[in-house]
């Protein structure tokens, strides 16, 4: 973390975050991540509606694009993906 | 004591469930959650009562566990409600993710925790293993005496929590106070309304997420925040000294809440976290918890008239623990019995006993402290064991003997 530590007279109280959780990169453990073919998507928006960790945006042309800062590689996207069109790769 | 404010009361005849049930039914409780269970089943019926009389505009929840009863009281009171919970003993123990999530997260639930013994093997009735248990989950704990003061404690622990912003647990004897009907002297609605107001929210700043703007301290869809995400070893150990530090800044503000509260109603609990009874003079004194005490007091008059001076010290708030105060009072005392209703299984004596004996080793004079350890699972405590007590105490003043731990009422 780049943001210099606080110490417990500086922090916020009740245990609510110090940074946004844009900040945690939660998806460096990940061993698989998705990789769209962007010709077999149908843009149903299946892949942003089952994902755990609304990883998935939404680009101009309306294909969702994966944050993979915070993906953690699960493959439920890949798994609900009627046309096939979400691989999971190895990193 | 101050008495101008002084306003008429009306006596009732309600046991210490229903007593607790009256007082959150003044105190502008916006939500309850609960689930019934032996011996606080009263508080939440009564509620039940009220609400579904339409005698108060509240949102009572059922829910299907203890865990979904905090949990359920918890969200509501994130999301700005003042929240009302009522347990005992396996649900307490039910509730344990929960009671330190509350804690941490600093939201002012209030729950009522009619102390009741812990299985197995399955026992309805009271002793403090329940509590006892929860002592390190940061909650302030105040122990009450009788009915009255379930009544009164209740009042009291909206505020306390509030101003806190700990979770407060406001306990009664299982059955001896809980089912006893008792004279009770209840306030008027609105004064007891305007005495504990509306639920305040604090204002807190997130530079990293808000910048400077103070946003409030709850859900809220204009700013959102999430309570209790991960904390690993970068800020979780900072935030523990945090709420450590909350619990002994809560020390002034339930003794502040307790003036207030005297003054409207004419009932002091001076000095608030420890009441002593006979001490001055005393040569041995006997130190514990709720409605024992009521008993030993009596004992005490009993010893006094037969020229024994003893003297006995109610410990009403256990978290946070008023260590200076104990260390003062008892500096003067030779010998020390104190009353566990519990026991911590292969320890050095009961949670009281360690307490206070651990608070007396930095006092210049170390009193010797005996641990008696009585009324397990609802064990008669009679008069004649409380004097007993007291004998040995003063035997042992000329002579102090071992063990340290001792047991009133149990068959060798």
């Amino acid at each position: 973390m780049s943001t210099p530590m606080v110490g417990w007279k500086d922090l916020p109280m009740a245990a609510v975050p110090f940074l946004s959780a844009r900040e945690y990169p939660t998806g460096e453990w990940a061993v698989f991540q998705p990789k769209i073919d962007e010709s077999k998507c149908v843009k149903c928006g299946l892949c942003w509606m089952y994902c755990p960790d609304s990883v998935y945006r939404w680009d101009g042309e309306g294909v969702p694009v994966p944050d993979l800062d915070h993906c953690k590689g699960c493959g439920i996207c890949a798994t609900e993906c009627p046309t096939k069109a979400i691989e999971m790769v190895r990193i | 004591m101050v008495v101008q404010k002084l306003v008429s009361q009306t006596m009732m005849a309600l046991n210490g469930d229903e007593a607790v049930a009256w007082a959150v039914k003044q105190s502008n409780v916006d939500v309850v959650a609960a689930y019934p269970i032996t011996p606080q089943t009263i508080i939440v019926e009564r509620i039940s009562e009220f609400v579904h009389n339409g005698e108060v505009d509240m949102e009572f929840i059922r829910v299907e566990s203890e865990h979904s009863a905090l949990s359920a009281s918890w969200g509501a009171a994130l999301a700005g409600a003042r929240a009302f919970t009522a347990t005992a003993a396996n649900g307490l123990a039910l509730m344990w993710e929960i009671l330190y999530i509350t804690a941490s997260t600093r939201t002012p639930v209030v729950m009522a925790v009619v102390n009741r013994a812990l299985s197995a093997p399955i026992n309805i009735h009271n002793d403090h293993s329940d509590s006892m248990g929860a002592r390190d989950s940061g909650w302030i704990q105040i122990y009450s005496e009788d009915a009255q003061e379930a009544y009164d404690n209740t009042i009291m622990a909206f505020r306390i929590a509030e101003e806190a912003m700990l979770p407060v647990m406001v306990t009664l004897d299982g059955f001896t106070i809980s089912h006893t009907l008792q004279n009770v002297s209840v306030l008027p609605d609105e004064v007891v309304s305007n005495f504990v107001g509306i639920r305040k929210i604090p204002r807190i700043k997130l530079p990293h997420i808000y910048g400077e703007k103070e946003i409030p301290l709850m859900l809220n869809p204009k700013y959102p925040i999430s309570f209790g995400p991960l904390d690993l070893f970068d800020y979780y150990f900072e935030h523990k000294v945090q709420q450590n530090e909350a619990m002994k800044a809560s020390i002034p503000i339930i003794e502040k809440v307790h003036r207030e509260f005297a003054e409207i109603s004419g009932r002091s609990y001076e000095p608030v976290h420890m009441i002593p009874y006979k001490t001055e003079d005393a040569d041995v004194v006997l130190l514990g918890l709720s409605s024992t005490m009521s008993v030993v007091r009596k004992v005490v008059d009993e010893l006094r008239s037969e020229g024994k001076k003893v003297g006995a010290i109610r410990l009403r708030v256990f978290r946070p623990f008023p260590a200076d105060m104990i260390r003062k009072e008892l500096s003067k005392i030779s010998t020390v019995g104190i009353l566990d209703r519990s026991l911590s299984f292969g320890a050095e004596g009961g949670p009281v006993f360690m307490e206070v004996r651990s608070a007396l080793y930095s006092s210049s004079s170390k009193p010797t402290v005996y641990d008696y350890v009585y009324g397990l699972g609802g064990r008669d405590l009679p008069p004649k064991l409380i004097k007993k007590a007291f004998n040995e105490l003063l035997e042992a003043r000329e002579e102090p003997e071992k063990p340290v731990i001792k047991y009133l009422g149990v068959r060798e």
